[in-house]
């Protein structure tokens, strides 16, 4: 075989596998989720079907697959159908970028585990997450229904105000390590201070505040899910859609949130860089495949701090989170770009 | 696959552009316009210029139209908000504006883009720098102060908009 199909083979299988674990991701936080729920609230949560209620997802799938498709009379048809497509397709598409490990040696090739390596990949990122407001603002108009217009208005609004504060809270990352490339920000994270790894949270520690709290307007997690509300707008922008249709932004927000969670750690905690583990002789496939595990684990336990968030807080009110946003976060930001740039001067 | 890539985004960019002026709907005008400016970020990528294909769409296509969107969607955008306006003054400005700007597009073509100079910044060479780098140390050299010029007229614009915030209270 030539070369290019072999690099089309790669390419395809390292598609296929990142597909196939978002879902699993998926899958697997539609039942933490809920039993994390109930272990939050001393309760049992879903617990019967299967080991440790964990065929519920299964259970709901078929469940919802088979129910009936439904387009409200005055509504858009085209766009209401294609919204959730959009949705989960930017979800899928943002998530390319992510390096999930370092480069791996096989039968003399070495392969990079990543879909694609672009060079601006943070702001390939931004770009597609900025795009993804459009999945919740086209639902809530094509439904034809106030309350989906009216959570649809509140995420455009939220999702700008929020990500001025979410892109200006990495520029202090990007101005310690000169590149664009997520490749190069793991690489900058994986030198030491002494005995602590030099990872960006400990450089950047107000940055990492920042960027935490806006991904979770991002995200549309409480306790800045406005978007939808139930107590106020039943649930938005979802209202009138259902069965798969329901399915697909379910599963496009989960998708999301591991790309976030996958996000944070890329930036401040080193990818998957494992600390002191350099001194040690282990075979390079085996230190890769290690790595590769490190980022999971690194993954699931923010996943695990986004669902421990949304059971423990409230919802704000929607005209703090616009103060907020605005009079906190924002000149926050520009006060990290000025100390950030203080002490490079400083201290070069 | 380079050229097939850019006849689909070039022709999908013109097509959009037709349908933001042909639609009926408000919305799906400002929806197509999106569209537009996602070839266009395309045509971008093609130019190798992937940081400025990346600054089209969010600066455009994920934060000005969003606000578009935002507001043409609380707009009544029924037949009976269109009836009675026959708006002949804006559109023959409209065909006449358009005849002088196709003149002054033909005439920039023919002067500059085919016989004139080539620039020292073509596809090939922004790869072998970088494009970020490319276009930053143009940005803070050459163009330095046409970007400062514009700061400052930005900063009035954030001014106006927070004076006109205040004033309701």
């Amino acid at each position: 075989m030539s070369p290019f199909w072999i690099d089309l083979i790669i390419i395809l299988i390292k598609v296929i596998v990142v597909m196939g674990a978002l879902l699993g991701g998926v899958m697997m936080m539609a039942i933490v989720e809920r039993r994390g729920a109930g272990f939050l609230q001393e309760r049992l949560g879903p617990n019967r079907v299967g080991p440790w209620g964990f065929f519920q997802p299964i259970a709901d799938g078929i469940k919802l697959f088979f129910k009936e498709e439904f387009i409200p009379a005055q509504a858009h048809k085209l766009l209401y159908l294609a919204a959730p497509a959009f949705f989960v397709f930017i979800a899928f598409a943002t998530f390319a970028v992510i390096p999930f490990g370092d480069k791996l040696e096989l039968f003399g090739r070495t392969i990079q585990l990543q879909i694609a390596d672009v060079n601006i990949g943070i702001l390939y990122i931004f770009a597609f997450a900025s795009l993804g407001v459009y999945g919740i603002v086209i639902a809530g108009w094509a439904s034809n229904n106030k309350f989906s217009l009216m959570g649809g208005l509140r995420s455009a609004a939220q999702m700008i105000s929020y990500e001025v504060a979410l892109g200006l809270s990495i520029i202090g990352i990007l101005m310690v390590v000169h590149s664009l490339r997520l490749n190069d920000i793991i690489v900058a994270q994986t030198h030491y201070w002494g005995y602590l790894p030099r990872w960006n949270i400990f450089v950047q520690p107000l940055g990492f505040l920042i960027f935490l709290i806006a991904t979770f307007a991002e995200v549309n997690r409480i306790p800045f899910d406005l978007c939808e509300a139930e107590q106020e707008l039943v649930v938005g922008y979802q209202v009138e859609y259902g069965s798969m249709k329901f399915v697909m932004y379910y599963m496009g927000e989960y998708v999301n949130l591991v790309t976030f969670s996958a996000l944070i750690v890329v930036l401040f905690f080193g990818g998957w860089h494992i600390p002191w583990i350099e001194g040690l002789a282990i075979h390079p496939l085996l230190l890769a495949l290690l790595q590769v595990g490190a980022f999971v684990v690194k993954v699931f336990a923010f996943l695990w701090f986004f669902v421990w968030v949304r059971w423990t807080f409230p919802r704000f009110r929607y005209d703090q989170l616009m103060r907020f946003g605005w009079l906190v976060l924002l000149p926050l930001a520009i006060f990290n770009i000025f100390a950030t740039g203080v002490v490079m001067v400083l201290i070069p | 696959m380079e050229l097939a890539l850019f006849v689909i985004f070039g022709a999908v960019a013109v097509a959009s552009a037709i349908m933001v002026i042909v639609s009926r709907n408000a919305v799906v005008s400002a929806l197509f316009l999106i569209l537009t400016f996602f070839c266009l970020a395309g045509l971008y990528v093609l130019l190798n210029a992937q940081f400025i294909a990346a600054l089209q769409i969010i600066v455009y296509a994920g934060a000005i139209m969003v606000l578009f969107v935002f507001v043409v969607m609380l707009l009544r955008t029924g037949k009976e908000a269109r009836r009675g306006y026959r708006l002949i003054f804006q559109k023959s400005m409209g065909i006449i504006f358009v005849v002088l700007f196709l003149l002054l597009l033909g005439s920039i073509t023919l002067t500059v883009a085919v016989t004139g100079m080539r620039g020292p910044y073509t596809a090939e060479a922004v790869r072998h720098i970088g494009n970020t780098q490319a276009f930053a140390s143009v940005l803070f050299t050459d163009y330095l102060y046409p970007f400062e010029i514009i700061s400052v007229l930005l900063l009035a614009g954030i001014i106006g908009a927070v004076v006109l915030a205040k004033r309701k209270r």
